[in-house]
Parts: structure tokens; sequence; C-alpha cells
């Protein structure tokens, strides 16, 4: 059935998506050659290549795997979590804007964090290990109050209440931050107001051995799950003929986007713009089959990301810039150009 | 597009208009407006008595210190608040009709955001530049950001659809946003772009109104003139060409207003999201789908939720006056969500 159900069209679509995801793969690899060669310290790729062979210097070594490659591998883990967030939201909700920035899920994670540096300022420096955790209770915490927005008894859940409740909620949450923020000392809300806009620098390994599980586990749920977004991508009366419970399929896929989004904002911070445009990049390149278009945006966020980071580092003079900031300055500017050149 | 198909959506249109509830909302929105400029002229941080608000404007007395602040500064206050919220509002409404997308407001075009970045842009390097100049750049700001999301549109081939001005306005707003972001860490900023950004009526004078005024009701105007005309481009582009419309120019007069009324409120009261969403929601519930109701229940509607939150802010805290945006989030966000939970099908 399957097999009768793959026509010519659809084949070569499949061979199109593999070669896209084949570049993005070298794409990856090359940026991420590349970035190892970035930052404050210049190495060269010989002395590099040697450091990972084995036979680096001591401080080369440190620079190498203590510093750079935790960053680096941080940045791909936390491009591809968001973009596969936004994916599974889109695909959910059935709306091109949907994403965890635009649905308030990053800002819940933000004011979480910001309401204990506002009653301990002193302990939020010492407690790097605490604001992961606080931020996905917030995200968490933004999540459920979108999702009882959106659930109504008999009526079940809909999309559009769902991205509607999200917008409110990122309202709300950010006019609390807005008044909070103002109240802190300059030095608190600077460091507040640069973790908001996404920065991974500073990461090490423990943040990559807390964040990979997450990863672990969800990647292939989310894989499992496409069947059922390509329905839910149809409409709710195809699907509900489909006989495919919706509600139920719903919430699965809302709390694994959930998921991923904490995970993510907690180890880099509010970084909004992959989880919008990846997804929309992918859709293109690879049309609307998530068994195809999950891969294929993971693919595409870790490499915005990627790039993003290799970009602060390599800046002189600007280890401050927020991975945020950089990850919309390269990435908008494309997309418009996409959007430019698009037909309707 | 057939004939027929042309009838049942404009007959569609007639069931789903309620012109009643409109008048009602309308009068009781201005009669509601009236009082609370009223309590708006007297709430501030010396309290003046609704009488002697009522002398400065019908008798006023040049010698009295009251009447000299009433003129002065709280008439203008009020004044502008209604300006703001109207143009928010219709902003919004416009948006969501020409774009179809009920999440569209001028935020989300990214005006906002571009008039923000001018901003920043002026605190980092000319950060002594007199008020005047801070209007206009911000002005120009949302200007530009028009002006990318339009192109960007209108380069796609197949034309301004809904879902390119969408996605382009919310690329566009990224990016300013992220700039301004930038360049309050690099210049270390933050704080004082965080209190600018946080919005307020609190020192607005008759030269800023004076700048405003004349653009933001030119533009109200326009909308008004404009509203059948969204009508039908929110049946979508088949049904509109197909009864005529030249969508296309709607869709550029329709930007070209948004970006007056957007850059004017910006300039005058910062960065207010969630009027422009919200407020044309609710009319829509309220009205239905007819946007030349829709459109002067958004500005009423959107006028009073200004003004009532700026008594609001000063309310909360006589000391310290809560951020405008704020207090509009905090009192929208749970009437909004009442209205998402309350609404049937339509959501």
């Amino acid at each position: 059935m399957k097999k009768m159900m793959l026509s010519q069209g659809e084949t070569r679509r499949h061979t199109r998506a593999m070669w896209v995801m084949a570049v993005f793969a070298v794409l990856i690899a090359v940026m991420f050659l590349i970035s190892m060669n970035l930052g404050q310290i210049r190495l060269t790729p010989a002395e590099v290549f040697r450091t990972v062979a084995g036979h680096g210097t001591a401080k080369q070594e440190l620079i190498l795997f203590e510093f750079r490659l935790p960053e680096i591998i941080i940045s791909i883990l936390v491009g591809a979590g968001l973009a596969l967030s936004g994916c599974l939201l889109q695909g959910v909700t059935g709306n091109a804007l949907a994403e965890p920035g635009i649905l308030g899920i990053n800002s819940g994670a933000g004011l979480a964090v910001l309401v204990f540096v506002y009653f301990y300022p002193e302990e939020l420096l010492g407690s790097v290990y605490l604001m992961p955790v606080l931020a996905l209770a917030g995200a968490a915490a933004a999540a459920v109050l979108i999702y009882s927005l959106a659930y109504k008894k008999g009526q079940g859940m809909s999309a559009m209440r769902l991205v509607l409740g999200g917008i409110g909620t990122a309202a709300g949450i950010n006019a609390l931050t807005l008044v909070l923020s103002l109240r802190l000392d300059p030095q608190s809300h600077q460091l507040i107001y640069t973790w908001l806009a996404g920065s991974i620098r500073g990461t090490d390994w423990t943040y990559v051995a807390a964040f990979l599980p997450w990863l672990i586990i969800l990647i292939p749920y989310a894989l499992y799950q496409a069947r059922v977004l390509n329905i839910l991508t149809l409409g709710d009366s195809s699907a509900m003929g489909l006989g495919t419970s919706i509600n139920r399929a719903r919430f699965r896929i809302m709390a694994l986007a959930v998921a991923l989004a904490g995970a993510c904002v907690a180890v880099g911070g509010a970084i909004s713009f992959v989880g919008l445009i990846c997804p929309h990049l992918a859709r293109r390149l690879v049309g609307p089959k998530h068994q195809l278009l999950i891969p294929a945006s993971m693919l595409c966020g870790a490499l915005l990301m990627l790039v993003a980071d290799a970009v602060t580092r390599g800046i002189a003079g600007s280890a401050s810039l927020p991975v945020g900031v950089v990850v919309a300055v390269i990435g908008a500017p494309y997309f418009l150009y996409l959007l430019a050149k698009s037909r309707s | 597009m057939s004939i027929s198909a042309k009838d049942s959506a404009l007959s569609e249109l007639q069931k789903n208009s309620r012109p009643w509830i409109a008048g009602m909302v309308l009068l009781g929105g201005l009669a509601a407006l009236t009082v609370l400029t009223f309590v708006s002229i007297a709430t501030g941080s010396v309290h003046i008595p609704l009488e002697t608000v009522w002398q400065a404007v019908t008798h006023f007395n040049p010698e009295s210190q009251l009447h000299q602040v009433i003129r002065e500064l709280r008439i203008p206050r009020a004044m502008t608040g209604i300006l703001v919220g109207a143009s928010l509002a219709v902003a919004g409404a416009l948006m969501q009709g020409m774009t179809r997308n009920p999440l569209a407001d001028s935020g989300l075009l990214g005006l906002n955001a571009g008039a923000g970045f001018a901003i920043a842009l002026i605190f980092a390097f000319v950060p002594t530049l007199h008020s005047a100049g801070l209007l206009f750049c911000s002005f120009a700001g949302a200007a530009a950001a028009g002006g990318m999301v339009y192109g960007i549109g209108a380069m796609a081939k197949g034309g301004l659809t809904p879902f390119h001005l969408t996605m382009a306005g919310a690329a566009v707003s990224a990016l300013f946003v992220a700039l301004s972001t930038g360049i309050a860490v690099y210049f270390n900023i933050g704080l004082e772009l965080s209190f600018w950004y946080a919005g307020g009526l609190g020192g607005v004078k008759w030269t800023q109104l004076d700048m405003m005024y004349p653009w933001s009701i030119a533009a109200l105007i326009a909308a008004l003139l404009l509203s059948r005309q969204i009508t039908l481009l929110n049946l979508g582009d088949e049904v509109a060409s197909g009864l005529g419309l030249r969508t296309g120019w709607v869709r550029a007069a329709a930007l070209l207003i948004v970006m007056v009324l957007a850059g004017a409120s910006v300039a005058v009261a910062g960065m207010i999201a969630f009027v422009g969403l919200v407020v044309p929601h609710v009319a829509r519930g309220l009205v239905g789908v007819d946007y030349r109701w829709i459109i002067p229940c958004s500005a009423v509607l959107g006028s009073l939720l200004v003004i009532t939150a700026d008594v609001a802010g000063q309310w909360i805290n006589p000391a310290y006056e809560t951020p405008l945006g704020a207090v509009i989030a905090l009192i929208g966000v749970p009437f909004f969500f009442y209205y998402i939970r309350r609404s049937g099908r339509g959501l």
C-alpha cells in the first residue's frame, strides 16, 4: 500500500531531500572545523589537527577541549533542538508563526530566572546550575498556562486558541519581566539582558552532559510522531476522518515541543529566531512531509547556530555579543531574500 | 470564482455583521471615554477635583496654578493617550484585516521594532539629542521597517500575499530587535533603553502632541475611508479581486496608514504591545466581520484601554509610575484570556 502510493514525483522529492540534508551535513562539518580555529587565542589548523590527534600542548588541549568544543557542541544541539521545537509547534498549530519565542515559552523561562535574581541578587553568579532548572520550570509553567487556555472540555484543544493564548501569555510575561527588570541594579540588569538575548559563552561539558539526554530521548520520539504530524497538518476534519485522536496527539506533540524549548532556553538563553525560520526554510527545501522535514529543520538549525557561534567567537572584541543577536542578523536577511525570491 | 460563491461570501458577510451592537459599543464607548478623560485629567501627583477640571476647560483662569497644570500637563497627556490607543488599535485592525492573520499587529510587522532600533542608535551615538529629533528618528525607523516589509512582499512573485507580509514582518521585527539588543549590550545602555521601551505618557507636552496629532488623525480618517476595501480583502484575494478590488493598491495604502499610526504612537509613548492585537479581536467578537464597524469600534476601545491603563498606572504606586506598556498588558492579558476561554468555535 505504502509503496504504491509513492508516485514518481514523491520519489524525486525524496531524493532531493536526501541531497539537501547531505549538503547541510557537509556544511556543518566544514563549519565545525572552521569554528575550532576561531577564538581569542589563534590556533592554526595544523595545531588544531595535532591537538585533536593527541599531540598538542596542555594549553592547546585546554583551549580546544575545555572551552571551544563544549561551546560548539552546545550550539549545534541548541540549534537543532530549537528548530525541532518550532517545527513541531508549527505542525501542531498549522500557523507558520508558531515558535517557542512567539508563544511565550522562552519568556516564561526568562521570567523565572529574573524573579530569582530579583529576590536573591547575590546568588545568581554562584548558581550556574540553578539557572537551567529555573528556566525549565518557567517554560513549563508558561506552557501549562497556554495549554489550559487552549483546552476546553467537550471541544478539545483548538490550534487558534493555542496560538492566541501563547501570544497573550508572552505579552503578560514580558510586561512582568519589564516591571521587574527596571527595578534591578544596572549590573544585574546587564547580566539578565545579555542572557535573555541568548548566550552560550562559558559553556562547559556539564551543560552538554545535562542537555544531551533530553535530545537523545526527544528527537527519536519526534520522528516517531512524524506520521501523526502529517495528518494534523491536513486540518482537523481530515484528521478526524483518518481516526487519529487529535487532542491526545496534539497534547503529546505540544509537550514534546515545550520540553525541547525549555531545555534549549535553559542552556542557551532565549534565542528566538531559529525556531521560526529553520522549519520554514526546510519546508521550502524538502516539502511538507514531516519524516523529511524534521531532520532537515534540525540540520538547518544546527548550522545556523554553529555559524552564529563562530561569528561571535571570530570577531575580536565581541566576546559579550549575544549569540541570539548574531543568529538574527545572519538569519533574517537570508530569510527575507528567500521570501522576496519565492512565489506564492 | 463563480458568481454564486461571491454572492454567498457577501451574504455571509451581511449575516455576520451586527451594526446594532456596533452602534451601542460606539455610543457607550464614547460616553465612557468622556468620563475617563475627566478622571485622567483629575489624576496625577496632585489630585484635582472634577469641578476644577470642568472650570479649567470652560472658564480658563491663567492666574490659577491648577488650571495651568491642567492645561499644560494633564490635557495633553489625556489627549495623547486617546490618540495612541486609537492609533494602535486601528493599526492592528488594518493589519489583521489585510493579512487575514488574527495575530498580526504593528508589533509583529516590525514597525515598533524599527522605531525601537532608531531609538537605540540615538541612545548609543547621540544621547544628547532633543525630544523632537527623537520623535523624528523613531518615525523614520518605523517607516524603514515598513518599507522593508512592503518591499520584500512586493518583490515576491505573485505579489503581496498575506502570508508573505506576515512572514516578512516577523523576520524584520526579529532583525531589528536583535540589532537593538546588540547595541544595548555592546554600549551597556540596556537599562536606559528598557525604560524608554517601557513606554509612558508621563512627560508628554503640547509640543509632542502638536507634532503627532495631524498625522494620527489624518491616518485614522484614511483608515475609516479604506474600511470597506479592507472588509473585502478579508474575504480573500479571489473574492476581493472578483469584486473588482485592486488588492495590491489597497494593501499598499493600508500599510502606509499603519506605518503612520504606529510610527507616531511609538514616537510619543514608547513600545506599547498588545493594544493592536487584543482590541481588534474584541471588536470583531462584538460587531462581526465588517471592518466599517470594526475600525471605529477598535479606535474607541483602544482609547479606552490606554487611558484606563494610564490612570491605573498612576494609582498602583503613586511614588513610582508603573510603565504604561506593562499596565496595559496586565489589564489586557487576563481579559484576553477570559475572552479566549469564553468565545466559541470562532477561535
